[in-house]
């Protein structure tokens, strides 16, 4: 059990583990999306208020579930390696950043082609989770603005991890205080699909796409931690001897 | 063996000598206030000068503005320690880093945070704000600002010798900074409705209490890091 732990804290190990990982996330995850886009876009029935339009929940959910994850993993990570001192935490925080961010801006741009036709407003103020959601886009861009202003990678992978832990105790506070600022506008009412009951041919695919979307983005952070790890580890024997082919 | 000075005494040898520095040099500190004053003299002439808009916006522009000249004078809170070397001295000093942190964020919020919650009633009054809010106003100013100012020591302790600093810091801590803003603004603007506003203050005083709390760790372990 321990060994396992220790040895995820030993570069050249962590990329080949991750290398295995990574084409099984990647096939069962584009699976599980093939299917979902597939049923939710075809097969699933319309829904009763909001006709067609409400099928981009098969994007927007998992985008914005996958956001919110990112950020844990991030702040997670960068506490471990801050604490322990494990570099490899930090590479991960540097490798979830981006892709947490994209997925961010997926989540608010695809809220924001839905509430075109459905709030008749490409942006409502009015919505908690809209605001809430773009002031997430903003930490993640200072995270990854104030990484990528310090040269010296040590001293970038801790000072970005203090941002992202401050960062991740005001995430509640901020989410909190949207809601409450919103929640005094005299706003449109706010129509999110029929709460918890909604129908299974609609929530299987839904379910499939959260799924997917969360495998493949296991396999594009792994992918990515192989990039960092080679590129911190570029002056390395292991590296060395794993590109020239000589055995280690 | 000669007596170590004690905690407080540490704590006050940073707040008076960072409080020295800022007499000596009178045009920094009234830089932001001026600031505060001009950015607050754009909205009217951006807008227009009818009243009911004016008493509509009041509440969000005095809270945008502190904010903003808050952010302005945070460069340079840890940045004249770093060239002069006296931010080794801190760093190495027996004394506990957070505590002196601590004591740098106030002398800060006393040269720069509490001259605009003096000076704010000034612009409330240009903006028509009913004289009963004035007082929800300072009060909230008061403690966002002190909010600010610890939120704003991480953010510059984490920026502090980087090139691109000032536009940095802003990024940084401007997303942290929103629920503050969020809560003063909108408390301010209900005192100006007449409605309640216990829960908006009690809110900034939790949230300013718990900036108290951590901040001063935080920005000490970002000082250490910074300083390597």
């Amino acid at each position: 059990m321990w060994t396992f732990f220790h040895k995820l804290a030993s570069p050249p190990h962590v990329y080949r583990i991750a290398a295995a990982f990574v084409p099984w996330f990647a096939v069962i995850g584009v699976a599980l999306i093939g299917y979902g886009t597939i049923a939710g876009l075809f097969f699933a029935p319309p829904d009763y208020q909001q006709g067609d339009a409400f099928r981009i929940i098969y994007v927007h959910v998992p985008a914005a579930y996958l956001s919110l994850l990112a950020y844990s993993i991030m702040a997670i990570a960068a506490g471990i390696g801050l604490i322990w001192r494990m570099k490899l935490a930090h590479a991960v925080a540097a490798a979830t950043a981006p892709l947490g961010a994209w997925f961010t801006f997926l989540a608010l741009a695809t809220g924001s082609i839905w509430g075109r036709p459905m709030w008749g407003t490409w942006w409502e103020w009015g919505d908690p989770r809209l605001t809430s959601e773009l002031i997430m886009l903003f930490l993640y861009i200072g995270y990854m603005a104030l990484r990528s202003a310090i040269d010296d990678i040590g001293k970038a992978d801790k000072a970005s991890a203090v941002l992202a832990l401050v960062g991740a105790i005001n995430v509640p506070i901020i989410h909190f205080s949207v809601e409450w600022w919103s929640s005094l506008h005299q706003g449109p009412t706010l129509i999110r699909e029929g709460g918890p009951a909604i129908e299974a041919a609609m929530l299987y695919p839904l379910l499939a796409n959260i799924f997917g979307f969360t495998l493949l983005f296991g396999a594009l952070v792994l992918m990515r931690v192989r990039t960092e790890v080679l590129q911190r580890e570029r002056r390395s024997r292991w590296v060395r001897n794993m590109i020239l082919g000589d055995p280690a | 063996m000669s007596a170590q000075p004690t905690l407080l005494q540490g704590f006050g040898a940073v707040v008076r000598r960072d409080l020295l520095l800022a007499f000596k040099r009178p045009g920094d500190m009234l830089n932001p206030l001026f600031f505060f004053a001009m950015v607050s003299t754009l909205f009217p002439l951006a807008i227009g000068p009818a009243s009911e808009q004016l008493i509509a916006i009041g509440p969000g522009v005095v809270w945008v503005a502190a904010l903003l000249s808050a952010l302005l004078s945070l460069n340079g809170l840890y940045l004249g320690d770093l060239e002069d070397g006296s931010l080794d001295q801190i760093v190495l000093s027996p004394q506990p880093l957070p505590l002196l942190a601590l004591g740098k964020t106030a002398a800060h919020w006393l040269v720069s945070g509490l001259p605009l919650v003096i000076v704010s009633p000034v612009v409330a009054v240009s903006y028509q704000m009913p004289a009963g809010t004035i007082g929800v106003m300072m009060v909230t100013l008061t403690l966002g600002t002190i909010s600010l100012s610890l939120l704003g020591s991480v953010g510059a302790a984490l920026t502090v010798g980087l090139n691109r600093g000032t536009a940095l810091l802003s990024l940084l801590v401007l997303p942290l900074a929103m629920p503050v803003l969020i809560f003063g603004a909108r408390t301010v603007s209900l005192a100006a409705a007449d409605d309640a506003v216990a829960a908006g203050i009690y809110f900034l005083a939790a949230y300013c209490v718990l900036a108290l709390s951590f901040a001063p760790f935080a920005a000490a372990a970002a000082l250490r890091i910074s300083n390597d």
